[in-house]
């Protein structure tokens, strides 16, 4: 039994539960719809509640910034995630890695597949230019890296990369209304399953509204949500191959994967 | 002005080159024609609705003339056979169309061919005459209620449901906002025909039908003379069906649509002849409707880099300034795009952002412009986006920009929720009032960084103009000069529907719009 380590949110001193949310309530700005908010959060388990700001925001609708203090005590050692052991390399030393283990290139296949028509998430990770100052695949000399855009079939991108054997899919899937990118993501692991590219190929999962939780339950071995840098995914991609050629012990965790 | 920076000889210079560019584009378009403008024609003399299988009447009608090799001599010859043929109702000449041995049919007697002309034409001009009165009734509404002061702010919505966006849109109005922008649903513009009727499904935003379009202008009429401001509605003339959209959007009284030259082509693999053709036929629709349209430059440096590319965006502009000019649209219709979408992690980025927009500013003075927010360069600290956004709203009033899309601080998140307009249009409202003449009290130094960079962007502009004269848009366009993407003449979606124009080809309505210019 490790001891306890008791943390609650911080605003400006230790355990005040301070927490800001803001919402929006279907009523006319008036007395009445700040009592609401108040009774609102109230029924969140909040006490100390002050509403900020409440917001005329439409004839109807009304915007609430709130301040309240949430009685929520959480243990931070309860938490399980597992333990790096792994620094996260750099370009070079990616670069390098891969050189001195696989001796070869590493080969990414990556898409918006489905109707999405978005690149923006599949560009910032392969593209040369890459992404808040961290280059894209395609820049890794010891990455091949195909980037094959928007609205691409999920058959079609598992061909194309079942013809060169790649290493990685990545899917990115961008446009989320009604769980779209749920559905393509669970018809392009049936497509990956009837390939037989499963448990081979490392498939990887993109978007604003994904995580490594749910690409999990989709199916494919790791999720990447907002903010991702293609460093992330490089890193991630490169553990995997060696894994996968015995070439580093199975399991082995590093800095950055996802959880 | 903010600053000179260019000669006004340079930018003769560029606009003559734009001219020479786009002269043997003109060549193609006037020797052709395409599906999708026929299947306008059609719309024109009031053909709609769908036959039994869901398929618009249109399609049907340019389907079967397409097959028996007769398109070429215009769909609105076709129609007038059919009323030759007794036809009594647009549906019944489609019937009637679709039943004949169209391949068999002999021209009629000279006589007969020019009565058959002159009455599609009397007809032409008969629903053309309902049609200004139609544009009348807007023109009237805004001069009741003038619009707000330019940047005229401009948001999105995109429930997928047009109930639901015609509740988000008169919410976003009432917030403030000058233009609503429906978001069509993913990939519509790979469609090659229009749905019809209301529609309450949608993946990322709401089909473009004509019949949304008249239950969300009717909603912004409405929410217009309440709050006594005009409010504007945009949607998207682009993609397979951009003609028939612009017709529609035009018949029921939309006040802007987006609508370029090159979008097609570069972001939707787009056949490049087959979108020529439609730009030019949407764009004398939006011409005569009094439409003002945006063109996607922006788009180039969501793909390209805006630091790197930043001048294909002034080169395009010229390139679709030019189309629009030789498709009758004044200087007050053309929203030419651009955006503030510079990798902000860099030094001297707001010098950089205010150079381009004061340079498109001093290409295209009496252009309203459309102001495009940062998104490629966006991540999930929407405070941070908060303030990244208000820097683009600085832009956009200093350099007069006519309409602003307001960046949304949860962009790269989810669709905009109603309280995150909200806090833009809030935003926004307070930066346009407190900077509003910024450009009148401040001049920039001629040897500044600025004007430096703008001078350099321009120089590198005539460069690639020079290229394109030089080779060809065609060629310009398959080696990835715009937007860093690749695409061939004969490759991309929809080529099978560029058909080459009979001589005795007949087109009434293209014959009016011609005319009126």
């Amino acid at each position: 039994m490790t001891e306890k380590n008791l943390i609650r949110a911080y605003g400006d001193r230790r355990d005040d539960g301070i927490i800001q949310i803001s919402f929006t309530l279907p009523v006319a700005a008036s007395e009445k719809a700040k009592e609401a908010a108040q009774l609102y959060c109230q029924k969140l388990g909040l006490t100390d509640v002050k509403v900020a700001a409440a917001e005329r925001a439409a004839d109807q609708y009304t915007f609430f910034i709130v301040y309240a203090r949430s009685p929520v005590i959480i243990d931070y050692n309860e938490i399980d995630t597992p333990e790096i052991s792994i620094k996260k390399l750099g370009f070079y030393e990616l670069n390098d890695l891969i050189e001195e283990r696989l001796a070869r290139k590493v080969v990414v296949f990556g898409a918006c597949t489905g109707t999405d028509t978005h690149t923006v998430g599949i560009d910032a990770i392969l593209n040369m230019k890459g992404f808040a100052g961290d280059y894209g695949l395609e820049r890794y000399p010891w990455f091949d890296a195909y980037n094959l855009g928007s609205q691409v079939p999920n058959a079609e991108l598992i061909r194309r990369a079942k013809e060169k054997n790649a290493d990685a899919i990545l899917v990115s899937q961008v446009v989320t209304q009604r769980d779209v990118h749920k559905e393509n993501s669970r018809q392009f692991i049936d497509e990956a399953k009837a390939a037989g590219i499963v448990g081979k190929t490392t498939l990887l999962l993109g978007g604003p509204r994904v995580d490594h939780k749910l690409a999990l339950e989709l199916g494919f071995d790791a999720g990447f949500g907002p903010g991702t840098k293609p460093s992330d995914v490089a890193n991630f991609v490169v553990h995997q191959v060696l894994q996968r050629h015995g070439k580093e012990a199975k399991g082995t965790h590093f800095q950055g994967e996802p959880t | 002005m903010s600053g000179l920076f260019v000669t006004d000889e340079q930018i003769a210079e560029a606009r003559q080159l734009a001219s020479d560019i786009t002269d043997p584009i003109f060549d193609l378009i006037s020797k052709n024609t395409t599906i999708s403008v026929e299947r306008t024609v059609l719309r024109w003399f009031g053909v709609d609705g769908v036959g039994n299988l869901g398929a618009p009447l249109v399609n049907l009608m340019c389907d079967r003339l397409k097959e028996a090799g007769v398109l070429n001599k215009g769909a609105a010859y076709w129609y007038g056979r059919a009323l030759r043929m007794g036809a009594t109702s647009p549906l019944d000449a489609v019937e009637r169309l679709t039943a004949a041995p169209l391949e068999m049919l002999q021209p009629l007697p000279p006589e007969e061919e020019k009565k058959l002309r002159d009455e599609v034409r009397a007809e032409a001009r008969a629903v053309v005459s309902e049609f200004k009165g139609r544009v009348e009734q807007r023109n009237e509404l805004k001069r009741e209620f003038p619009m707000a002061p330019a940047p005229h702010k401009y948001v999105i919505v995109a429930t997928g449901n047009i109930f639901d966006d015609v509740d988000q849109a008169r919410a976003a109005a009432q917030a403030g906002a000058d233009v609503i922008a429906v978001i069509r649903s993913t990939a519509q513009s790979l469609l090659d025909y229009v749905p019809q009727g209301a529609t309450t499904e949608g993946y990322g935003g709401t089909y473009a039908t004509q019949e949304n379009f008249r239950i969300m202008r009717e909603a912004l009429d409405d929410e217009s003379r309440k709050l006594k401001r005009y409010i504007e509605l945009t949607n998207y003339s682009s993609g397979l069906c951009m003609t028939e959209i612009a017709f529609m959007a035009a018949w029921e009284r939309l006040d802007m649509l987006l609508n370029d030259s090159m979008y097609g082509i570069l972001f939707r693999d787009i056949n490049m002849r087959r979108t020529f053709i439609d730009q030019y036929f949407s764009r004398r629709i939006c011409a005569m409707a009094g439409i003002i349209i945006n063109t996607g430059e922006d788009n180039y440096i969501t793909t390209a880099d805006a630091y790197d590319a930043a001048h294909t965006v002034i080169a395009s502009q010229f390139i679709n300034e030019c189309f629009a000019r030789r498709a009758g649209l004044q200087d007050w219709q053309l929203g030419i795009g651009h955006s503030y979408e510079i990798d902000p992690h860099m030094p001297e980025t707001l010098l950089l952002e205010l150079s381009q927009a004061m340079l498109v500013r001093r290409c295209f003075p009496n252009a309203p412009l459309k102001y495009m927010p940062p998104t490629k360069h966006k991540e999930t600290d929407i405070f941070f986006s908060h303030a990244y956004d208000v820097m683009a709203d600085l832009v956009a009033v200093w350099t007069r920009q006519g309409i602003q899309l307001l960046g949304m601080m949860t962009e790269a998140m989810h669709t905009p929720l109603l309280a995150d307009r909200y806090v833009a249009l809030k935003a926004a409202s307070y930066v346009h009032r407190a900077a509003r003449g910024i450009d009148e009290e401040f001049t920039v130094r001629e040897d500044g960084k600025i004007a430096n960079r703008a001078r350099f962007v321009f120089g590198k502009a005539l460069e690639l103009l020079r290229e394109c004269k030089g080779d060809g848009m065609v060629a310009a366009i398959g080696r990835g000069r715009f937007g860093d993407v690749k695409r061939a003449e004969t490759g991309g979606k929809g080529l099978d529907g560029v058909i080459e124009k009979a001589p005795d080809y007949f087109n009434p309505f293209l014959e009016i719009m011609e005319a009126s210019t």
